[in-house]
């Protein structure tokens, strides 16, 4: 199968075989994308991320399925964790997103995080990659259910959505020094339920600390199983981008992530390049050695590695 | 590194019983595989949609209803229009004996009957996938 021309072809097989490669981190997909990157930058990024069972692939099956309606096309990268044991995942997005998988303007996909910790799996990148290339409108990314600390999303996204539900109570005040603080939009789902008022009362407030004074993010109140106040979140999600693109952050935004994203490439190759120089020269080995006899410590020895490196011409 | 094996578990027909689904499920996750759970009532298009855009090493699906014999062909029918044939498609549930030798015919390469130790799927499911 020739993945580039079946990419930039809709051929779905082409565009999920090539997501594959990625995951599994074969160098000859790199260089699709390489080719490729320059048809990136037209898919709105969104990310959907907040606790487990708040209703994250239920919302994006609704937003994607309004979205379809206005003709446009949609990707959705689902996140599920992976057995820190045994390496297998259970991938569950997709049952709540049944009716979307014959739609030939949807391409879903899930991903198991393999070692990741953000939220995102590592190759949650690459993939959005090559759905942008596959020419989607919209690319949603459903993160794993978060805690306290997993934001990676926000690297990724021009617009983070953070679900939440009612009677998490004071678990409000827990994490809003984490994941709180990325939501640019705040959709407070199974409204019909107690205490959705206050939820979103408990959000607004602790919106109004904020410091950023010329965006506020917006708290929309939400059944998304039946469809319920899914057009203001879709409008809310629309406002974030407007705002972005007039006051120049979806710019600054995006150099920070480009930026973010090159270092964790450059991280990615460096550790590879000690590791082939490891094949050949055991110089790792030896520092570790001499550290553990105490003879040098980790300071010197991870310079002294950084030297081999370079004379090495790695 | 080994990549891991993806298996779409799928649901075809009208019958809600998905423990035997969920148990193999689980039992591929515990093997390091990475499945992907689609739910109950799936029609073969749906089944074979998912499989092409999960990038699916294998299909297994499970039927309780007795619509066996309609299903399973109708999704190694879809995957050869699409030209996924290389997908490995295995069945399980409450099939007759009788009707085994027509559906490993019809392109499903294994039935698992009730009773079926999970480990023997699991290998059959390792052994048969086509190397990418």
């Amino acid at each position: 199968m020739d993945i580039k021309a079946g990419l930039l072809n809709n051929n779905k097989r082409a565009a999920a075989r090539l997501i594959t490669m990625l995951e599994n981190g074969i160098e000859e997909a790199l260089d699709i994308i390489k080719e490729c990157y320059h048809l990136t930058g037209h898919a709105r990024i969104v990310g959907i991320t907040g606790p487990p069972g708040a209703g994250k692939s239920t919302v994006t099956d609704k937003l994607a399925k309004a979205l379809r309606k206005e003709g446009l096309t949609v990707g959705i990268i689902a996140v599920d964790p992976t057995s820190p044991f045994t390496g297998g995942a259970i991938l569950g997005d997709r049952v709540r997103m049944s009716d979307l998988s014959t739609d030939p303007g949807v391409f879903i996909r899930s991903m198991g995080t393999r070692g990741a910790l953000g939220g995102l799996s590592k190759a949650a990148h690459g993939a959005v990659k090559v759905l942008d290339i596959f020419g989607m409108d919209y690319i949603f990314i459903e993160t794993v259910g978060v805690g306290q600390s997993e934001v990676d999303i926000v690297k990724l996204a021009d617009t983070v959505i953070m679900v939440m539900v009612p009677g998490l109570g004071d678990d409000i005040q827990a994490i809003k020094a984490g994941i709180m603080e990325i939501g640019d939009v705040f959709a407070v789902n199974k409204s019909d339920r107690d205490g959705a008022e206050r939820t979103a009362a408990e959000i607004e407030a602790m919106l109004d600390f904020n410091k950023q004074e010329d965006y506020r993010p917006s708290v929309v109140n939400l059944i998304a199983r039946d469809n319920v106040g899914v057009d203001k979140l879709l409008e809310a999600i629309e406002n974030h981008r407007a705002y972005l693109d007039a006051s120049g952050r979806y710019r600054s935004r995006k150099r920070d992530s480009l930026r973010t994203e090159v270092i964790e490439i450059f991280k990615e190759n460096v550790i590879r390049s000690v590791a082939r120089l490891e094949e050949d020269t055991n110089v790792l080995e030896e520092l570790t050695e001499s550290v553990l006899e105490r003879r040098i410590d980790p300071y010197t020895a991870a310079a002294r590695l950084m030297d081999s490196f370079t004379e090495n011409g790695v | 590194m080994e990549r891991p094996i993806r298996v779409v578990v799928a649901k075809p027909g009208l019958d809600g019983h998905d423990r035997g689904a969920k148990v193999v499920a689980r039992a591929l996750r515990d093997a390091g595989m990475e499945v992907i759970y689609t739910g109950l009532r799936q029609t073969p298009e749906q089944i074979v949609e998912t499989a092409i855009q999960e990038d699916a090493d294998c299909v297994a699906m499970s039927i309780l209803s007795g619509a066996h014999n309609h299903l399973f062909p109708k999704v190694v029918q879809l995957l050869k229009e699409k030209e996924a044939e290389d997908i490995l498609v295995v069945g399980g549930g409450v099939i007759p004996e009788d009707d085994i030798p027509g559906l490993l015919e019809a392109g499903i390469s294994a039935i698992f009957t009730p009773g079926t130790p999970t480990t023997v799927t699991i290998d059959f499911i390792r052994e048969n996938i086509r190397k990418k």
